[in-house]
């Protein structure tokens, strides 16, 4: 899978809380809601100019605290599909894997990315290419491109279940 | 080569005879944990096409993040919850003000050493306190933990933190624990399993125990274990006693028990010892760091990273408007013991207020007992039903803008209690009320 999109670039240690924040995760029900308060404990001018396919781009330890699934839903909802970071909190990291949007770890190409500039991601030959350089990533497990092919863990045991015609409800709440 | 704990834990739940660090094992969780949460997970597992829970006896559901309901919407959701369990037949459900999830499963001995306890709740680490793998999980995939009763976990690396000398007058496993988070980072334990040994963590009493796994969750760990030892079979056993004998008291009075239970709460205590799980001796660690328990001292975690770490002495003087004792962290019997003996026969001070949830109803009602409470409450302090409280922002005591909260819970970070202008300090229980009383961060040693 290829990716392509402009960068948001933050620092280490960001946090649930402010990614998605905890008052909101059992009275916003709507994925939509979601993307509207995505970051704005971080930053205010996200969720008004960010575009789909942007890219999101951290320091270490992305995502930690809360198990709350839309600090990941928020993202997925505004159009983010690829996060690259130095590392990820774990709750987060499956979290992402699990709906879909790709949980990338390459310290170095955090280091060499600028906020605000284009960037390539090429999932199946495992590389970012950006203004200063190709960078190269570890590769995902079977299990988790298994996961990440099928649209997330959700949409993957509903074709195992033969369950796809049913709605899907929305995803809420989390600590 | 010997096997650790994640190693050995992770292999039984996998039906392996060994597994290594690295590996990734599809495992099947003991103990199943959802809490309000539970309504919304239902709706994903329902998407799943599935009618029934795989394992409806290995579930465990508590009503905790907001309770009694502070409105429509959480009621509507409590509402949902409820009927869930009643159609899935979950016997292990507990109603409004029961207490918070980690210390209720613990009270009723529904989580045990060696168990592999898979939670939609971050922090699920907590179970390592009574020997067994506390491991968080978001919603999606606890759904699907429901219909599947398995999940794909990657065997940790295991850290050993050993801890040599014993805990000084007036210092806490909350102020280890911040010790080691504030030295190491908050993702100094990312992916990992820790292992806690030494002479101060076997002194450690059982409350104090359950401190250190519940905040590893802030140092981003997989999971934490401390082993089981006699003290903690001989906690457990009558309560395991008392939940499958379905005892209708809420608290066990030992000595006045009949013989016949007596002895089958010695059976129970051998069969809960033989599937403790033990690492060997000489397992492999991927790194080990010591401590020394005699060289502490009060820690607090400033605004707004729990690895913001400073003595005690360096924050004091800081105005606060609100102290708020309790938490799955530090919200039990010896918590408020040690607020109580603080703020006995004094008064909170004008402009700030002392706020105290305990996290289960036997903790209130022993407090209750021992006269915690009286004290409390004579000093000025308002007492919560247990639950989560503010923890979360939820309700129940959450900050005004501009306002400053010390509290005994395990997260800061900017916008936990509700709002993004305020500022949160995480201190022991004795902090927090010497706090209270003197209406800006105070030594406790200097008050008792
Ligand atoms: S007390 Fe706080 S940290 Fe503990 S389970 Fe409740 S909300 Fe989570």
């Amino acid at each position: 899978m290829l990716f392509q999109g402009r960068v948001w670039k933050y620092g280490d240690a960001v946090n649930t809380d402010v990614i998605f924040p905890g008052k909101y995760t059992y009275t916003l029900t709507d994925p939509r809601e979601w993307a509207k308060h995505a970051l704005e404990d971080l930053d205010a001018t996200f969720a008004g100019t960010v575009q789909p396919g942007d890219i999101v781009v951290a320091g270490r330890n992305w995502g930690c605290g809360s198990s709350r699934e839309q600090a990941v839903g928020a993202l997925k909802y505004a159009g983010v599909k690829v996060i690259i970071a130095k590392s990820f909190a774990r709750i987060y990291f499956r979290n992402a894997i699990n709906q879909g949007v790709l949980p990338l770890v390459c310290p170095e190409a955090v280091d060499a990315i600028a906020a605000g500039e284009t960037i390539a991601v090429d999932a199946a030959a495992h590389t970012i290419h950006c203004a200063r350089g190709l960078f190269s990533f570890p590769p995902l497990s079977p299990t988790i491109h298994a996961i990440l092919d099928s649209g997330g863990l959700i949409p993957m045991l509903r074709k195992r279940f033969g369950a796809e015609h049913l709605p899907m409800p929305e995803i809420k709440g989390g600590e | 080569m010997g096997k650790t704990f994640a190693e050995k834990v992770l292999a039984r739940a996998s039906g392996q005879s060994a597994v290594v660090a690295g590996q990734i094992v599809d495992a099947a969780p003991d103990v199943i944990l959802t809490h309000d949460n539970t309504a919304a997970i239902a709706r994903i597992f329902r998407a799943l096409g599935q009618a029934r829970l795989k394992h409806p006896e290995r579930h465990a559901i508590t009503l905790d993040h907001a309770v009694p309901a502070p409105n429509t919407q959480h009621a509507t959701n409590h509402a949902e919850v409820r009927k869930f369990v009643a159609e899935q037949g979950i016997k292990n459900f507990f109603e409004v003000g029961r207490g918070i999830c980690h210390q209720v499963l613990s009270e009723e001995a529904i989580a045990l050493p060696g168990d592999l306890v898979i939670g939609a709740d971050s922090h699920t680490p907590h179970f390592g306190w009574l020997g067994a793998c506390g491991v968080g999980v978001g919603r999606s995939e606890m759904a699907a933990v429901w219909a599947t009763g398995e999940l794909w976990l990657r065997v940790p690396e295991s850290v050993r933190i050993m801890v040599d000398g014993a805990l000084p007058f007036g210092v806490t496993a909350k102020d280890l624990a911040l010790k080691i988070i504030g030295d190491l980072g908050a993702d100094g334990g990312i992916y990992q399993s820790i292992e806690f040994s030494g002479p101060a963590i076997e002194a450690l009493s059982l409350d104090s125990r359950a401190v250190l796994p519940n905040m590893m969750a802030e140092f981003g760990v997989k999971n934490a274990y401390i082993a089981a030892d006699d003290k903690l079979l001989d906690w457990l056993a009558p309560r395991r006693w008392k939940t499958i004998s379905d005892f209708r008291f809420q608290i066990l009075d030992l000595e006045s028990l009949p013989a016949n239970a007596q002895s089958e709460i010695k059976n129970l205590k051998s069969q809960i010892q033989n599937r403790a799980i033990y690492p060997d001796p000489d397992a492999a660690y991927a790194a080990t760091h010591r401590f020394d328990a005699s060289a502490l001292e009060p820690l607090i975690a400033c605004p707004h990273a729990v690895d913001n770490v400073r003595p005690l002495s360096q924050v004091r003087g800081t105005r606060v408007q609100q102290a708020f004792i309790g938490t799955c962290t530090n919200g039990r019997l010896e918590d408020l013991a040690a607020a109580a003996a603080i703020v006995r026969g004094k008064q909170v001070a004008p402009g700030t207020r002392l706020l105290v949830i305990p996290a289960s109803s036997q903790v209130m009602m022993e407090a209750m007992q021992l006269g915690y409470l009286g004290d409390l409450m004579a000093a000025g302090a308002v007492i919560g039903t247990p639950g989560c409280g503010p923890c979360m922002g939820n309700h129940m005591g959450v900050p005004a803008p501009g306002e400053v909260t010390i509290s005994s819970a395990n997260r800061n970070f900017r916008g936990r209690m509700g709002t993004r202008d305020s500022e949160i300090y995480l201190a022991s229980p004795a902090v927090v009320a010497a706090s209270a009383i003197v209406g800006h961060i105070a030594d406790p040693r200097e008050m008792l």
